[in-house]
């Protein structure tokens, strides 16, 4: 039995963010692991390096003479290394967008099934068995797979303890080079650094709704936040409005986050917002409507207005600072 | 330019959803609208059409009988013919086996252009046009927050974790689009009774021949979250930012 579990490398070069959730989930099915990095050939000896220190005991680089070709290379080399591993069980991919379109090529390339978005897996006789968190943790899915190995993209952030062992690792490289047909990339724009935690993995979660009123006025929830060291989020209808940015968008057609503390400003929470949080540990929410469904799932509900409890909190949260 | 546009018939994103606890598929017995990503998808095949190109639009839908509802609604968007892959043989299919019908129907209307949501709102794979460019064997160039298209190839922005890149695909290839790109239009009256004479193709799984795939996903086990019981609503009497700190303090979240 073999599981492969492909790390991600960033454009500049460098391991991703996901990795530590990668070789958690990894250990999780068994502590000797293979990683697998496809990366521009000027990065392959840090990657292999960094692996190697990491206590990743199998590390496979594949050098991408062809970076610019849209994952076209990244699935040729998982599907060839795939295909002469013996007793393959699973392929562990971080579920990105990059990853789950390799995830999707691949298992349609080896003829094999898919597990999207998994949170937890285990092994059973040889089988992979992936368990999915579906309509924002509403239900859990556990899925296997009729024959063959199971290709899981991994949620970023729903693995940790992942610890180095003290091993050699044993390093093998190849290339890949000549591609199928693939779209080209040009250069990364990066988007801003806010300096916030990133939404869908931070531990606290400050979002805004409706109740804001104003782009101008959602400046009170990023000082809330900035305040927490949480993250920035947002309804749907606070996003609609043009108060936020989409990439805050927590809900049904946003982000599924699922914080140890989410604070709800001036949102009611329509199903489609609450289906994207209600996992989160606690739960705050200060809005005007005392019917606001969302006060039914706090722990701490609060009927007032976000201009006066807002500021007020944040002049409570400097004073014990100070203390 | 042919362009296929996949349409999904999804449950309202406003509305609870439930799974089947036995089969774990989900329930479809509602009235389904049109996943609003998937309109986008179709907005920008019109718009191309409204900058004077010669288009041709076919929206296609694997779904059961209930489907046709939002292919009539892309046919009176503008689409100019719908396919229905339509078989009880199909429910529940998984990623692999959906990707292998579509293709397959794709394959014989032809195509220059294959345009879809990045991803739908109830299976949140965001893996399937990837997936159908590779039964395809053409690029993909998905996740885009906007594309432009000439006959021969079309360009868009990728929104990525890090960012957003340019990419460019030469025909034939297959597209998705993001939230970000521009929202539909919405059906005017003559689109609307129009839409009742275009043509639209009823297809079963045996119309389409497709090679079933070697392995498919198995549901082992549904559990339903426990519901949330809700703690303490209190109405501001001007200490509740205080109240909320003490919280906060008390769960050791500050």
């Amino acid at each position: 039995m073999s599981v492969l579990t492909v790390v991600e490398v960033t454009p500049a070069g460098r391991l991703g963010t996901t990795t530590h959730t990668q070789l958690s989930a990894a250990s999780a099915l068994d502590p000797a692991i293979t990683a697998l990095a496809v990366c521009p050939p000027d990065a392959a000896d840090a990657i292999a390096a960094a692996l190697g220190e990491l206590g990743v005991a199998r590390v496979i680089i594949v050098e991408n003479q062809n970076p610019a070709a849209l994952l076209s290379p990244e699935v040729d080399a998982v599907a060839t290394v795939a295909a002469r591993t013996p007793n393959l069980a699973g392929i562990l991919v971080p579920h990105t967008v990059d990853g789950r379109e390799l995830a999707g090529r691949v298992a349609v390339r080896l003829d094999a099934a898919v597990a999207s978005d998994a949170v937890a897996l285990e092994i059973e006789d040889g089988v992979v068995i992936a368990t999915h968190s579906v309509f924002g943790g509403a239900y859990a899915v556990t899925s296997g797979v009729s024959a063959g190995p199971l290709i899981v993209t991994v949620r970023p952030g729903s693995f940790s303890g992942f610890e180095a062992l003290a091993v050699a690792p044993q390093i093998e490289r190849e290339t890949v080079g000549a591609v199928g047909p693939a779209a080209r990339m040009g250069g990364v724009a990066t988007a801003e650094a806010s300096g916030r935690p990133d939404l869908r993995t931070a531990s606290k979660v400050v979002a805004g709704g409706r109740g804001l009123g104003s782009q101008e006025n959602f400046a009170l929830v990023d000082e809330l936040a900035d305040r927490l060291g949480a993250a920035v989020g947002a309804s749907r209808a606070a996003v609609d409005a043009g108060f936020a940015p989409h990439s805050a968008q927590v809900g049904q057609t946003g982000t599924t986050v699922a914080p140890e503390l989410y604070i709800a400003l001036g949102i009611s929470g329509a199903i489609q917002h609450l289906a994207g949080m209600q996992t989160a540990k606690t739960i705050v929410a200060v809005t005007k409507d005392p019917d606001a469904p969302i006060l039914r799932l706090a722990d701490l509900g609060v009927v007032g207005d976000v201009f006066d409890v807002v500021p007020q909190l944040i002049a409570a949260l400097d004073a014990r600072r100070a203390r | 330019v042919k362009i296929v546009v996949l349409v999904k018939a999804v449950p309202d994103t406003w509305d609870a959803r439930e799974l089947d606890p036995q089969t774990g598929r989900i329930d479809r017995s509602g009235t389904p609208l049109i996943d609003e990503v998937g309109e986008r998808a179709i907005e920008a095949a019109l718009a191309h059409r409204d900058q004077g190109a010669e288009v041709e639009i076919v929206a296609l839908a694997m779904g059961p009988e209930s489907a046709r509802e939002v292919l009539t609604k892309a046919l009176a968007l503008g689409a100019d013919s719908a396919i229905h892959v339509v078989d009880d043989a199909l429910a529940g299919s998984d990623m692999l086996r959906t990707s292998a019908v579509l293709a397959s129907a794709i394959t014989r209307t032809g195509f220059d252009l294959v345009l879809a949501g990045n991803e739908s709102t109830d299976g949140r794979g965001g893996m399937l046009p990837a997936m159908v460019a590779e039964r395809l064997g053409v690029a993909h160039a998905t996740h885009l927050n906007s594309i432009e298209f000439d006959g021969a190839s079309l360009r868009g922005q990728r929104q990525i974790e890090a960012g957003t890149v340019a990419v460019e695909a030469e025909f034939p290839a297959v597209a998705s689009l993001t939230e970000q790109a521009p929202e539909a239009r919405f059906p005017n009256f003559r689109g609307i009774m129009k839409a009742k004479k275009k043509p639209y193709e009823r297809l079963t799984i045996g119309d389409l021949g497709i090679v079933e795939p070697a392995a498919g996903s198995i549901v082992h086990a549904v559990r339903m979250r426990a519901e949330r019981v809700g703690g303490t609503t209190v109405v501001d009497d001007g200490t509740a930012g205080e109240r909320i700190a003490q919280f906060l303090a008390d769960n050791h979240q500050i």
